[in-house]
């Protein structure tokens, strides 16, 4: 094997064991953070600042029993949780983390990354519905309605910083955020994309296929044990995989003052991004589920639309003029 | 012939097959959607990476998905799956199975006998994509349009609700 | 739309406010004086016992969980022979202690009475029994009260102050 393929190897386990080590991780940084913003302690005994409560958590995640209901369907309730994991850590292909640290440049990155995060509603509605229990089927109903109504929006909010770049390639667009972060032209695109990620993750406050106050945990009910725990783990690396988008996307990717290495810029602005997720859950309330999707068919949509056409019309007049 | 091609044709085909002989729905959407990703693969090698990303964001990220949310409020249980393997008697399945085994047939003669042209491996990015829709074939764009809108009105209609009054006294108040 | 940005805002600076929990096992929790916890039986200044065994606390005790018996000693002074309280039953709702007429039974501030034998909750009276006078220092019942004894009534005795008669009391 020449270097090259080493590197290669190494960026893509890298970037796969980085997620996987991180993930966990994150579930420690939330009781904590939680805890901070709500006057409380939060995990502190086992291990320095309660770090290792991450590692009991997952052992006991691990031994717990497995549970696979009688009435479930069982080969798509073992699918299911899956499907997330699978779909998310697919999306961190083409994510571009430094220059020359990402797995693969495709040339329709951002596309592929609607259509892996598109793909995800399949575990929300899949496992709600072989758990033939009348609550999941009631989470996944409201899952699949709201991740396929904020996908739209989602794409949406995105085609400015497409048209302003002129390409799909998630390296371009950082590249092209070089002496302004999108973030300033792109505003409304920027705070759309945010509450579609935070849907489309169904994090806090739109939480609503899980909402434990009315469904007890919506689609994941019947679920124990590790098909949980990946549940689990997938809505934290989904986490990860928005707050990294809106870096790449509006916050200039890895660029920023060079005293620091441009991955490190990269992890920082990630890390804000989660913090305010964290900051989000802390804060605000469920909204009811006609409420949100009001706000999105009624709010969102036409204000993305708008965003779009403002944003085609100032390029083209620039353009020729 | 590329190797990625050839799995990813086959796994189509089975998936497709699968998805007609599967009795319960929602398995058969399951491999309708495994048919659908392939064909995704399918058109990324042919050099169509833009629509091999929407077929999967809208075909299966989507459609599928409020396909199998139809299929979840019918609540359909065993007598449905009856029902279906009642209808799919060897007797109706056989004479469109024997036209799509013609189908198939020819296909892998084509494809064996390279007498078409190699792929054509130059691809065919978004920009060209959008150009020809809005340029040769700007009257399908709008039809489809039109079309759209036309549903979108039939579902403004089906689902306009009567305004709720919550009192006798208040049914003639207009507010 | 404002509200919801300056709600997030003001979270956020709970971040600077001092904690409301406290570290338990190392830090005590302050309880105060009047605490209702670990159920005692308190003694008179000179260290007699101050139950007389008149039932009333295991009366009122609404999950019945205070059981004892009374007796006498030779004098004819009432004390309880047993005195068993079930705390796995208990639900500190201190009406013993509203109902001891000679303030014996008292409600202390303790919670700490973790056990892992269920066996361990059941208090016999040794364990009950503190060499304290609880919340009513000074007090001691046979001394406002008198005390009859064999062939004596109360204030009867040559040196003995007559018993206090409690329709005076009454306004």
């Amino acid at each position: 094997m020449d270097d090259a393929t080493i590197s290669h190897l190494l960026i893509t386990f890298g970037v796969l064991a980085g997620l996987l080590l991180v993930a966990p991780g994150l579930i420690w940084l939330e009781r904590r953070l939680l805890a901070l913003w709500q006057d409380r302690y939060g995990p502190n005994r086992a291990g320095p600042f309660g770090l290792l409560v991450v590692l009991a958590d997952t052992l006991k995640l691990f031994f717990k029993e497995d549970w696979i209901p009688p009435f479930a369907d069982k080969k798509v309730f073992v699918l299911a949780p899956a499907i997330v994991v699978i779909t998310v850590l697919l999306s961190f292909v083409v994510i571009p983390f430094a220059p020359g640290i990402i797995v693969a440049d495709m040339n329709i990155g951002l596309l592929f990354f609607l259509a892996m995060s598109s793909m995800g509603a399949y575990s929300i509605i899949l496992g709600g519905w072989s758990s033939n229990n009348k609550y999941a089927l009631l989470g996944s109903m409201r899952g699949a309605a709201q991740l396929i109504s904020y996908e739209v929006f989602m794409g949406l909010s995105l085609m400015g910083v497409v048209l302003m770049t002129g390409s799909f390639s998630l390296i371009d667009i950082v590249e092209a955020q070089r002496y302004q972060w999108f973030i300033v032209p792109q505003f409304l695109g920027f705070v759309i994309f945010l509450i579609a990620g935070i849907a489309e993750t169904h994090r806090l406050p739109f939480d609503i296929p899980e909402a434990e106050s009315e469904l007890i945990a919506g689609f994941h009910s019947e679920y124990s044990g590790m098909k949980f725990g990946l549940f689990f783990v997938g809505e934290y690396i989904g986490i990860m995989l928005i707050s990294s988008m809106v870096t790449v996307l509006f916050l200039g990717g890895w660029y920023g003052p060079s005293f620091l290495p441009p991955l490190a810029w990269f992890i920082i602005k990630m890390f804000g991004f989660i913090f305010f997720f964290i900051l989000l859950r802390a804060s605000l309330p469920r909204p009811r589920y006609d409420q949100l999707m009001e706000f999105g068919w009624k709010i969102l949509l036409p204000l993305s639309l708008l965003n779009l056409v403002v944003t085609g019309g100032i390029i083209l007049w620039m353009n020729t003029h | 012939m590329n190797i990625t091609f050839i799995i990813a044709s086959f796994v189509a085909v089975l998936a497709t097959i699968m998805a007609i002989t599967r009795y319960n729905l929602i398995h058969a959407l399951l491999y309708l959607v495994i048919s659908f990703l392939s064909i995704a693969i399918v058109f990324f090698v042919l050099g169509a990476p833009f629509v091999a990303a929407l077929e999967i964001i809208v075909y299966a990220g989507a459609i599928v998905v409020l396909i199998i949310f139809v299929i979840m409020m019918l609540n359909l249980k065993e007598e449905s799956v009856e029902q279906e393997r009642i209808w799919f008697s060897r007797k109706v399945i056989l004479g469109p199975s024997i036209l799509s085994i013609v189908l198939l047939g020819e296909l892998i003669y084509i494809l064996l006998s390279h007498e078409t042209t190699a792929l054509t491996t130059q691809a065919v990015d978004a920009k060209s994509v959008g150009l020809s829709l809005y340029g040769p074939y700007i009257i399908g764009v709008e039809l489809s349009g039109l079309l759209l809108m036309s549903g979108v009105v039939g579902a403004y209609h089906l689902g306009r609700q009567k305004k709720k009054v919550q009192h006798r006294f208040l049914e003639n108040q207009t507010t | 739309m404002f509200s919801i940005v300056r709600s997030m805002w003001l979270v956020f600076l709970h971040m600077f406010k001092k904690r409301v929990t406290i570290q338990y096992p190392e830090q005590k929790a302050k309880l105060p004086a009047r605490w209702r916890g670990r159920i005692v039986l308190t003694r008179d200044p000179d260290m007699g016992e101050r139950c007389v065994g008149c039932y009333l606390c295991a009366a009122a005790c609404p999950v019945d969980c205070i059981s004892l018996q009374a007796t006498q000693d030779e004098s004819g002074r009432r004390y309880p022979a047993f005195f068993r309280i079930n705390f796995s039953r208990c639900i500190f709702c201190g009406y013993c202690e509203e109902a001891c007429p000679t303030y014996a039974i008292q409600l202390i501030p303790d919670f700490e009475m973790g056990e892992y034998n269920r066996q361990n909750l059941v208090y016999e009276k040794q364990d009950l029994l503190i060499d304290s006078q609880g919340k009513y220092p000074g007090y001691n019942y046979y001394k406002v009260a008198g005390m009859a004894i064999q062939g004596k009534e109360k204030g009867a005795a040559i040196n003995e102050e007559k018993p206090v008669d409690i329709h005076s009391l009454v306004p």
